[in-house]
């Protein structure tokens, strides 16, 4: 019997399809592994709305409260900072919010459902460090045309008191609004839209 | 005694091949005869790795590898466990002792062509392993959970999410959470002290085989098997044990010297080694003022903050890594070793280092606009040195190189610019009139000291410098 009367074709067939069989086996078999590193049922269930009582809050005043473990703050802004926005708008990357992050509700030019309230996650939208709180008008280290806003220690980005990003910093959108909604004039519910409601 | 160790070798070696492996890498591999200084640093990196390995399993004895109880455990091992300050200090000093004799190692294929044909895989297997340590310490560095560990952990993931499109869902599973939390402790911990241990080894043990497969190259870059005696052995080649292994034990002992220097004196290394802000428990809530990585990822991340768009400076900072993969390929000058080839690359390798060690610098520094244009010029000196490469490397074919190895010249009399200045400097030292002064003082304690010792060590001594 010589080599040539031999026909590889059939054991050619099976190892194709085995090895093929084997790899669709192999990735669903991967499928538990990387599913099991998601998030797991109890921290989505961390994740559930959180209630605020804004009723105390001063002009000027912002509270910091954790949700999701992340920063949220709220800033009752004053007639003067409402005003100062507008002026802002030649010197911002978005400032209609058209790339960023934002419930249909707050995207609007004070970004926000009722414009004295500003309801914002602290997290830089470069990557993620918290931005600090410099409400001050012009200060030294900030320079003359600084009207207040956020302005983050890790990269230098800058954004305004409706958490809008300006130009030329690395973080590349205005800061991310949670959604969040009123349940009456006092409270408010972050973490649940109008929408869900 | 002796008869019956043999016959047990023996029966060893017909069931697994003790005897043939231990002549393949030890006895009967030749290494070239001209190793110098340079040449220490690949067993300095298995001799750390086996430290780490060794305090890494100590301290798992009692870290805690949850978000409540990590930072405590720490301090607990620091000041209330026996001996716990020596291992941890050993282990957190091994990591930034790590990179420097990896970054040395690094630099020493560069300079004598130790990744050209036929060891491209030895230098992909090592910069595999380079990418592994990077993620070991990475990971390494967020279990004491302090406020550097938690934010530097924050702002490397974040890097992920600059991928567009599936970069957000790819960080959340990199961190099973919406946020830094107990999860992504958990599962960075199993990967610090299980997965990637694991890939080193079997990483360090390829490399060895690799390296062993075509042979060590050396400071002239030439091969050593193409000159070869009656018996096959090339005649430029030393076997590795005795030889080498005695030689790499002085390399050892120098570095245990300097390395028990600063476990004992400066663990911290002024916050370059274990940064203050990571004495405070991490807070999710707070960014520390002015975070930066430790020194040894600090070149890669000011590349990352050099360029003023978020995906632009995670793909800069990726692709300078990518590059130094690629380094084979990119240098197509025959000449292997910096000894022979042209000054324009000698000038060239000098500015890279330059730049290389500002750019490290300035990744400790807080943001400014002079830095960030100086951190701009550095990473574009970067790229050019790599990208330019294939243009200018071929053109560069060098100086004749010689057939046999060179004999090693006493640094004080080589010939060239750098040692011209040395030998300047030790002829204004010998020349003071302090050193005049001080030096007779110094023969004579050393003599009086040597006098003193008992005889028999004497005896050795005298028949040693015979």
């Amino acid at each position: 019997m010589s080599d040539e009367s031999v026909d590889t074709s059939k054991r050619q067939f099976l190892t194709t399809t085995a090895s093929m069989v084997g790899a669709v086996g192999a990735g669903f078999m991967a499928v538990p592994f990387v599913s099991s590193m998601q998030p797991s049922a109890r921290a989505q269930a961390a994740g559930a709305p959180v209630e605020v009582d804004i009723g105390k809050l001063e002009p000027g005043q912002m509270i910091r409260v954790k949700w999701r473990g992340r920063p949220v703050w709220i800033l009752r802004r004053t007639e003067e900072t409402l005003k100062d926005l507008v002026t802002l708008d030649s010197q911002l990357r978005d400032p209609q919010s058209k790339e960023s992050t934002q419930p249909k509700s707050a995207q609007n030019p004070a970004r926000a459902i009722k414009p004295e309230y500003f309801v914002t996650l602290g997290l830089c939208t470069h990557l993620g460090c918290v931005p600090t709180f410099r409400p001050e008008v012009a200060p030294e280290d900030l320079g003359k045309d600084w009207k207040g806003g956020f302005f983050c220690p890790c990269h230098g980005s800058r954004f305004d008191l409706a958490g809008r990003v300006y130009k030329g910093v690395p973080a590349p959108t205005n800061l991310e609004i949670p959604p969040y909604r009123y349940l009456s004039d006092a409270r408010i519910v972050i973490g649940d839209d109008e929408a869900d409601a | 005694m002796v008869k019956y160790l043999v016959a047990l070798l023996g029966w060893v070696d017909e069931r697994f091949p003790v005897s043939k492996v231990w002549n393949e890498h030890l006895a009967k591999y030749y290494a070239p005869k001209n190793f110098n200084f340079w040449y220490f640093f690949g067993s300095l990196a298995m001799l750390v790795l086996v430290l780490q390995l060794l305090t890494g399993l100590w301290l798992t004895m009692h870290y805690k590898p949850d978000a409540t109880l990590a930072f405590d455990s720490v301090e607990y091992i620091m000041r209330d466990v026996n001996w716990g300050w020596l291992i941890r200090y050993l282990h957190s000093t091994g990591a930034s002792a790590f990179f420097i004799v990896v970054y040395m190692h690094m630099f020493r294929g560069m300079m004598y062509g130790s990744y050209k044909k036929p060891r491209e895989v030895i230098w992909l297997l090592g910069m595999a392993m380079f990418l592994a340590l990077m993620g070991e310490a990475f990971m390494g560095y967020l279990l004491p959970w302090g406020q550097m560990s938690y934010w530097g952990a924050q702002v490397i993931i974040s890097l992920f999410g600059a991928i567009p499109w599936v970069g957000e869902a790819l960080a959340q599973w990199i961190r099973g959470d919406y946020l830094i939390s107990d999860a992504t402790l958990n599962r960075f911990f199993a990967f610090h002290v299980m997965l990637i241990p694991l890939i080193l080894v079997v990483l360090v043990y390829v490399h060895i085989v690799a390296l062993h497969h075509v042979g060590s190259n050396n400071p002239d870059g030439i091969e050593i098997k193409k000159h070869k005696n009656a018996d096959g052995v090339p005649v430029d080649g030393i076997p590795f044990h005795p030889y080498y292994t005695v030689k790499d034990l002085v390399g050892v002992a120098v570095f245990a010297l300097v390395f028990a220097w600063v476990v004992f004196y400066a663990p911290e290394m002024n916050g370059l080694f274990l940064e203050y802000a990571n004495f405070i428990p991490a807070n999710p809530i707070a960014t520390p003022e002015h975070i930066a990585p430790v020194w040894y990822f600090t070149p890669f991340y000011s590349i990352l903050r050099a360029v003023p768009n978020k995906l632009g400076g995670v793909i800069a900072m990726f692709s300078a890594i990518i590059l130094l993969f690629l380094l084979p390929w990119l240098d197509r000058c025959r000449t292997r070793s910096i000894r022979y080839r042209s000054p324009f690359y000698k000038i060239g390798l000098g500015i890279f280092t330059v730049s290389f060690l500002g750019l490290g610098y300035l990744g400790t520094q807080p943001v400014t606009p002079a830095a960030t244009l100086l951190a701009q010029l550095f990473s574009l000196v970067y790229f050019v040195f790599f990208l330019a490469m294939p243009v200018y490397s071929r053109w560069d074919q060098g100086q004749p190189v010689p057939e046999r190895l060179t004999p090693n010249i006493p640094i004080l009399e080589r010939p060239g610019l750098p040692w011209c200045v040395l030998r300047w400097l030790v002829d204004k030292i010998q020349a003071h009139p302090q050193y005049q002064k001080l030096m007779p003082v110094v023969t004579a304690r050393a003599e009086d000291v040597y006098n003193k010792l008992p005889p028999f060590i004497k005896v050795q001594v005298e028949r040693f410098c015979k």
